[in-house]
């Protein structure tokens, strides 16, 4: 009989248990591209949002934020259309995981207008000082012809020196290479 | 069948009794408001695996038993973790990779296959529901003791006195070990003098 033998493949277990496991696998895969369906438009508007609001800070008069024709860099234009700037992302390791910054430079390339943490694991109260308006408020209009420097326990003497934090030279300097490395990168391409 | 769930709040609590899950509760209870987070998110998943769990629990061939349990736990996980960065993003962001990490909490997998596994719907659901809130209580109070000491607020709201200096270390993973310890002790005190009365 035909019918038996077929019984007899299902009461195999190797059978049983590959239909099993992909049934598992097709229902959980199924749910998911609802759930990515649902979610993902909603996260981008998150982080373009996030990105937005980074370059509002960095440049308060910007009218106009567009991507640039370099890649990774975004167009900063003023509400006369000119353009003042170049906003752009920058990551790399901190003392604790990885710091990703958003900052800007002018339409020269020559200073940096600022810069502004958007993800970082440093520690609390001492490496998370970077994200403090103390810290922030050095790298606004930071001259960028020499690479930054930082100084420990004293103040700034040159227009490219920043001062680092007490007890996280490790997190300030994190910032500092992090600007340093993408800013030679972006001036390089802008002398093109 | 209430004991079911009343057990997971105190006399099995997974974070204070059966000292399980202990990355998470470690790691993002620097702050009231992560532990609840966290806390809700493992509800979430541990109570929807183990309600699909128990369903299928007939059908499940005993071999590969765990693979399946596991794939279901990380299609929820997942389902949680976009769910977070698509409503509360910065939430999200703070409690980072500890989202996609609930797929190896031991608690959840220790309730599928102690007990979803041999028992029906309803009564899995219960205990789930138990363990979750059990979970999730004790990591608020853990959030609690280190948001007051160490940041000196309670869900963002000051609540210490002018001029307190926080004790930096209580957000420092080593004040996540004194304050387990602490209140590991502190139940235990209770629950001998509810227990001798």
């Amino acid at each position: 009989m035909p019918g038996d033998n077929i019984k007899k493949i299902f009461e195999n277990t190797i059978v049983k248990v590959i239909v099993a496991l992909a049934i598992v696998g097709a229902v959980s895969g199924a749910t998911l591209v609802f759930v990515y369906n649902y979610a993902m438009p909603k996260i981008l508007v998150n982080i373009a949002r996030e990105t937005e609001k980074g370059i509002k800070n960095i440049f308060p008069e910007a009218a106009e934020i567009n991507d640039s024709e370099i890649k990774g860099l975004y167009d900063i234009a003023d509400d006369t259309g000119k353009i003042v700037g170049y906003a752009f992302l920058a990551e790399g390791n901190g003392y604790q995981g990885t710091i990703k910054l958003i900052s800007g430079i002018d339409a020269n390339a020559t200073q940096l207008k600022g810069m502004e943490v958007l993800e970082s694991q440093e520690t609390p109260g001492l490496g998370a000082e970077i994200t403090t308006k103390k810290f922030k408020s050095q790298f606004i209009n930071l001259s960028i012809t020499h690479p930054i420097e930082y100084l420990k326990n004293r103040k700034p003497e040159k227009d490219y020196q920043i001062e680092a934090i007490t007890g996280a030279t490790i997190s300030s300097r994190a910032v500092v290479n992090i600007l340093n490395k993408r800013v030679e990168e972006i001036r390089k391409e802008l002398k093109k | 069948m209430i004991k079911d769930f009343v057990k997971g709040l105190w006399r099995e609590n997974p974070v204070f009794v059966q000292v399980l899950g202990m990355c998470p509760t470690l790691a993002v209870t620097t702050k009231c408001v992560f532990g609840l987070s966290m806390g809700l998110a493992t509800t979430f998943v541990i109570v929807s695996s183990v309600v699909v769990i128990s369903t299928i629990r007939k059908l499940v061939p005993e071999q590969v038993r765990i693979p399946m349990f596991t794939v279901i736990i990380a299609t929820f996980v997942t389902a949680a973790d976009y769910f977070l960065k698509a409503n509360f993003f910065e939430i999200s962001k703070a409690l980072g990779p500890y989202i996609p990490l609930i797929v190896v909490n031991c608690v959840i997998l220790g309730r599928a296959e102690a007990f979803a596994s041999k028992h029906g719907v309803a009564r899995s659901f219960l205990d789930a529901f138990g363990m979750g809130i059990g979970f999730t209580c004790a990591l608020v109070v853990l959030g609690a003791v280190r948001e007051v000491l160490g940041a000196g607020t309670v869900f963002g709201y000051p609540v210490m006195w002018e001029g307190f200096t926080n004790w930096i270390v209580m957000v420092m993973p080593a004040g996540a070990f004194i304050t387990l310890g602490l209140l590991v002790g502190v139940f235990n005190i209770v629950d001998k003098r509810v227990k001798s009365k």
